[in-house]
């Protein structure tokens, strides 16, 4: 196991159906998932997934309806057990834990957000933000606190005695945010947070996401069916198509080189100019004196005014020393790249 | 004809043998078991009766203002209580509300577990559920019989009749109310790592309790709907009134205890179904829905 890795999902292969053993004989023989389906009766949701996500980065698993994304997140709290494979966190496999450790497991090490909140609505917003901790058997006091606390964090200051049924769709899943990171665990789930928000709630949570976790540097796990949220919010994205994973990297990686035309479909819609990044297509020259300099940080977007007045500026990272330098020729092919690939 | 399979008489005789020797064996210990429901409805009655008219319309109008937080109900309490009054049935009526109010609680107290246990087990669900069937649509008649045999006449068949044709929609409420509840926030409890009591407790019986409620609802109409039938077994009440009036063919008298037995049935309908409504509207029905 790496050092880094804090999940790691390895060979889950998990069937629907009354009989799964014999569906999952049938798979190890190498028979294709369809006629696996077609001959047992039995539905596939996963078929041999295996990713490791890293202790603080923000790892996005992004499929369409079917694609057996919400199967796959479940798997890491032991909400579905898999058919077969293993669920390693933190250096233990949560399949081996009895009923209780499990429970202390779910009480200490991981939260999760849930698509339609799943809030309890009759009780307070305070309430339902202090639910976790109330199951862990922390005092009445302290719970309220922290409550108070992760309500202010997340801008629902002043809401605290609103039931959920009072709020919008935004403000829900903001109490849901917070009764999650109340927990204060280092693994946070989220299982579709954002899709059942509307487009400008979803990018204002999308931020704040962003921004707190550059504050708490937690594990996120998120599950999403938009494209270009996981690219906006991913460290790397993983895609995942009728239970088979297609492709894992970092969201540049995904748009620079998708690994076949299913990937290309998604990145066909995605703005280029503003996710890719200038370090990802930079040219190596890192000496020449030059009379503009960017972060490699920089989006495409960030650089093009620049070429107005220059053929090429330097590159530079956070400590502002010179990495190498890029080109208007180099920018335009990187976002004309996918349509030269498929003329 | 239906031509003879079977010879049936020496079952039924069995059946009627096996009573009759139940009724000798067993019935002290069925009395003594069921002395407690006796004590239970003697108590309600004494005290309904003990406490004075005034007393009672003032309580239930309040309960009435408290469920609804509007005047109408409250009025029509007072009036169709005064209306009882008037009637020379109030102490029929208590007697009456006594029974009904006895074999609620009675019911309440086997139907929750009982609905509680069906809403986690699809095995026992498949087995009560016909059992429920038979209690609603059996003719009472046919199990007062031998409940009157095995505990003789009184109040404690009529009550023992009351709960069997009563405590079925109550079961069945619960056991709707509890798998109702959304599944992604039983999901969200048990991801926090809620215990099966945390969960019961913390979250499945509060959501459920808007249909509880209405379960309970049905549980008091369907009592007040036995209380004629009760009354044949020594109930007494309004029923007994409604009997004589049959019985004598005086219109008059049958008439007045029955427009006092709609009356109780509006009251206790309306307070509860308000309680119900007040109690979704603070979970906030559509999420409840969702």
């Amino acid at each position: 196991m790496s050092e880094r890795a804090i999940i790691e999902l390895k060979n889950i292969t998990k069937i629907f159906g009354e009989s799964p053993e014999e569906a999952l004989q049938l798979l190890k023989k190498g028979l294709s998932k369809s006629d696996v389906q077609a001959q047992s009766g039995q539905v596939v949701a996963l078929n041999d997934v295996s990713l490791s996500v890293n202790r603080g980065e923000v790892f996005v698993v992004m499929g369409l309806s079917g694609s057996g994304k919400s199967t796959l997140i479940r798997h890491i709290n032991r909400l579905i057990d898999p058919t077969s494979g293993s669920v390693v966190v933190n250096g233990r496999d949560i399949l081996d834990m009895a009923v209780e450790d499990l429970r202390t497991y779910r009480r200490t090490e991981i939260a999760m957000v849930f698509q339609n909140f799943g809030l309890l609505p009759h009780r307070s917003v305070l309430e339902n933000v202090a639910y976790g901790l109330e199951i862990r058997g922390v005092s009445k006091p302290k719970r309220r606190k922290t409550a108070f606390e992760w309500i202010e964090t997340v801008g629902l200051k002043g809401y605290e005695n609103s039931r959920p049924h009072e709020l919008s769709g935004g403000q829900k899943q903001r109490v849901g945010l917070a009764r999650a990171l109340a927990m204060d665990s280092e693994v946070l789930l989220m299982d579709e947070a954002f899709s059942a928000l509307d487009p400008l709630i979803r990018s204002d949570m999308q931020e704040q996401l962003l921004d707190l976790q550059k504050k708490l540097k937690k594990t996120i796990f998120f599950i999403t069916h938009d494209f270009n949220e996981a690219i906006r919010l991913g460290d790397r994205v993983a895609l995942l198509n009728e239970g088979e994973l297609v492709q894992i990297g970092r969201p540049e990686e995904i748009i620079l080189q998708p690994a076949n035309q299913y990937v290309v479909d998604f990145v066909r819609d995605v703005n280029r100019a503003r996710v890719i990044k200038v370090g990802a297509i930079m040219g190596k020259d890192e000496t020449t004196p030059c009379e503009v300099a960017v972060d490699q940080s920089a989006s495409c977007e960030d650089v093009l005014p620049l070429f107005a007045t220059h053929d090429w500026v330097g590159v530079v990272n956070e400590k502002n020393e010179r990495v190498g330098s890029i080109s208007a020729k180099q920018v335009i092919s990187a976002l004309a790249r996918h349509q030269a690939t498929i003329s | 004809m239906f031509p003879e399979i079977i010879e049936t008489r020496p079952i039924r005789i069995w059946i009627d043998d096996g009573l009759d020797w139940m009724v000798k064996n067993w019935g002290d210990a069925f009395e003594a078991g069921a002395y407690p429901l006796l004590v239970l409805l003697n108590s309600i009655q004494k005290f309904l009766l003990f406490v004075p008219w005034w007393m009672i319309i003032f309580v239930l109008a309040a309960v009435a203002f408290l469920a609804t937080r509007r005047w109408a109900l409250p009025i029509v309490v007072v009036v169709a209580l005064l209306l009882v009054g008037v009637m020379e049935l109030w102490e029929d009526a208590i007697k009456t509300m006594a029974l009904m109010i006895a074999a609620t609680l009675t019911t309440i107290i086997f139907a929750l577990p009982m609905g509680i246990a069906m809403s986690r087990s699809a095995l026992l669900r498949g087995i009560v559920r016909p059992i429920l069937d038979l209690m609603q649509t059996l003719p009472s008649f046919v199990y007062l019989i031998p409940v009157v045999m095995i505990f003789g006449p009184g109040k404690v068949p009529a009550l023992i009749a009351t709960i069997i044709y009563a405590a079925p929609p109550l079961v069945r409420l619960t056991d709707l109310g509890i798998r109702l509840v959304d599944r992604e926030t039983m999901e969200a409890a048990q991801a926090f790592g809620a215990t099966p009591r945390q969960k019961l407790f913390g979250v499945q019986i509060p959501l459920a309790l808007p249909t509880i409620l209405a379960g309970i609802n049905q549980t008091t109409m369907m009592a007040l709907a036995m209380v004629v039938i009760a009354s044949m077994i020594g109930a007494g009440g309004l029923g007994y009134q409604v009997l004589q009036g049959i019985g004598r063919l005086e219109v008059s008298r049958g008439l007045f205890a029955g427009l006092g037995i709609v009356a109780l049935a509006i009251i206790f309908d309306r307070i509860t179904q308000a309680f119900g409504k007040q109690l979704q509207e603070r979970i906030g029905l559509s999420e409840h829905k969702l």
